[in-house]
């Protein structure tokens, strides 16, 4: 095996583009690997460590691009290579017709702009961001790495102006009806969401719409905005909007547990809502009560959609949450549980998720806490409870595949599955291994198959287990709904073909998963 | 609350978006109807993060 590269100077593209031309190019006919990236140290590391020999010596600087092949042959490299600006022709469609190339120019092509969608990469989101405010839109922050300080001056910044930063590291929002970033086709209704995370924004959502409501906006507000450097900002901003919106009657508000300062900020602000709230801390540890006022409190996603849809005066007849429910893909039972149970060998015992959802991660750790058992994790509840080492897991263990050290320089999970499907291996090799917990995520911008890139996965770790006269259970939930690109009936078959049990929710995967492994443990 | 702030307009009327960046999203807004301008957005002053700052304090 060899390497070829070559640096093609001043040339941008977006890195999810350039991983789409990097798995292509690895489809090639005597191309053992690909990469496509622009030369920033960071990205030149990870190739480097990933034996691409001389990326680093290239001379490329942080403007270049820089394809990089790993092949059989020089010739067959150089061929592919040769080729390149093919390669990197993108189909720009409708939405290259206006050519800008600067905030000001598209302003001017479209002055009743109000929004900027900024992904830039995070050392120059925070100025994007600026530029937007100052011109009046309101922004979705999609990019990560933007520092507090940037972040809480932003968000003073627009709620001086009256707008709302939505982020960073935001990754979905849905507007009068429009998914923004990685969002499902959901009906439109009288529920408005608040949240701290896209895939918590997402698993709620699809619920109120499988549950047969629907949303009249969700709010990204960033996984930062409730710590008490920034004080709630923009989660006070959204449950104004929301408020003085007359499409909504219920709202919900998703995060991790907030900062104490802005705990009582939010806690006052809700209790003074004319309209009722639902909210869900994830990973909260201390009681709370059912209810005070205006609000609702829940503990886990599927609790806060279900009360949002009850709220809303959700109809339990033909399209209302009880029909839904028992209509839905779930093919758990106490049944099922005894069943896997009985296949298990002596010795295996232990829960491993693979996630691209972090907040599905997340939630899924408050599960299998709640019933007693350790569960570690890279991106854990507690800090006690981290993975030492985030690449190989111990005892009960979920990865967040979604975090930066799996991300950097390679796609999102729920952009691409390879990763997930190395580590799904790589848990079934483990012979204490009895339960692998998945989450699959649909919608707009998301992996077009899931569900059809992690099947040979699951195929293959099932086999492993039972070559060694075991058994795996792999119980998988999809988030997504009827009406997304990648059709949530498709994804459910593929999964079951691969001997996948299969959930509607997060929630209920976790539960079945915990039941399986209830009392191996010792 | 004042009802014509600039968030409750965004919340009451179609989205007008400028996408800054991934053009899959701007893609993905297009393919919902919404009316939407892609920035060909490639990183200001030669991609060094420090002259930009340098500049943005000039400028």
């Amino acid at each position: 095996m060899l390497t070829e590269s070559i640096v093609l100077p001043n040339r941008y593209l977006d890195s999810v583009f350039l991983m789409r031309v990097a798995k292509r190019l690895a489809g090639e006919p005597g191309i053992i690997q690909a990469a496509v990236v622009m030369a920033t140290p960071k990205n030149l590391q990870v190739l480097a460590d990933a034996g691409y020999a001389g990326v680093d010596t290239l001379g490329a600087s942080v403007n270049d691009l820089v394809v990089s092949l790993q092949a059989e042959t020089r010739e067959g490299a150089r061929a592919v290579l040769d080729s390149m600006d093919d390669w990197l022709q993108r189909d720009s469609g409708p939405v290259g017709a206006t050519m800008v190339r600067t905030l000001d120019q598209a302003l001017n092509a479209q002055p009743a702009s109000n929004l900027a969608v900024v992904s830039v990469p995070g050392e120059f989101a925070a100025g994007e961001a600026r530029s937007a405010l100052e011109s009046g839109l309101n922004v979705f922050l999609f990019s990560d790495n933007v520092s507090i300080e940037d972040e809480l001056s932003l968000k003073e910044m627009a709620r001086e102006k009256g707008l709302i930063v939505m982020g960073p590291d935001c990754g979905t929002s849905i507007i009068g009806g429009a998914g923004i970033g990685f969002a499902n086709v959901v009906r439109r209704g009288p529920i408005g969401v608040i949240g701290a995370s896209g895939t918590g924004i997402q698993e709620v959502t699809t619920l109120v719409h499988r549950w047969g409501s629907g949303i009249s906006h969700a709010i990204g507000i960033g996984g930062r905005d409730l710590s008490d450097a920034i004080g709630g900002i923009s989660a006070l901003q959204a449950i104004d909007a929301l408020e003085a919106d007359p499409a909504t009657s219920v709202i919900v508000l998703l995060s991790k547990p907030p900062g104490k300062k802005t705990r009582s900020l939010i806690d006052e602000r809700i209790a003074q809502c004319s309209k009722p709230v639902v909210t869900c801390y994830l990973g909260i540890l201390e009681a709370q009560p059912a209810g005070n006022g205006s609000a609702t409190y829940t503990r886990n996603l599927d609790a806060a959609a279900s009360a949002a849809v009850k709220l809303a005066g959700g109809d339990t007849g033909a399209d209302g949450v009880e029909t839904q429910e028992t209509v839905s893909t779930d093919s758990a039972s106490v049944d099922s549980v005894s069943i896997e149970r009985a296949l298990l060998m002596p010795g295996q015992r232990y829960i491993r998720g693979v996630f691209a959802g972090g907040t599905l991660c997340y939630q899924a750790q408050q599960i299998i806490r709640d019933a007693g058992l350790t569960v570690r994790s890279n991106e854990p509840l507690e800090k006690g409870m981290k993975l030492e080492d985030s690449r190989r897991s111990t005892g009960h263990a979920l990865v967040d595949m979604g975090a930066d050290e799996f991300t950097r320089g390679y796609p999102h999970p729920m952009v691409d599955s390879s990763q997930r499907a190395e580590r799904i291996i790589a848990e079934a090799n483990d012979r204490q291994v009895a339960v692998l917990l998945l989450d699959i995520i649909l919608g707009y911008s998301a992996s077009a198959d899931p569900a059809g890139e992690l099947a040979p996965a699951i195929r293959q770790a099932k086999r492993l287990a039972e070559q060694r006269g075991g058994h795996l259970t792999v119980a998988a939930s999809i988030c997504g709904s009827p009406g997304d690109p990648q059709g949530l009936e498709t994804q459910t078959e593929r999964l079951r073909d691969a001997g996948a049990i299969v959930f509607s929710t997060g929630l209920k995967a976790a539960q079945f998963a915990t039941a399986v492994v209830s009392g191996r443990d010792a | 609350m004042e009802k014509d702030t600039p968030i409750n307009e965004l919340l009451q009327k179609p989205i007008v978006a400028i996408n800054i960046g991934v053009q899959d999203f701007a893609e993905a807004l297009q393919d919902q109807g919404v009316r939407v301008v892609n920035v060909t957005w490639s990183p200001p002053a030669g991609g060094d993060a420090e002259m930009l700052a340098i500049l943005e304090k000039l400028l």
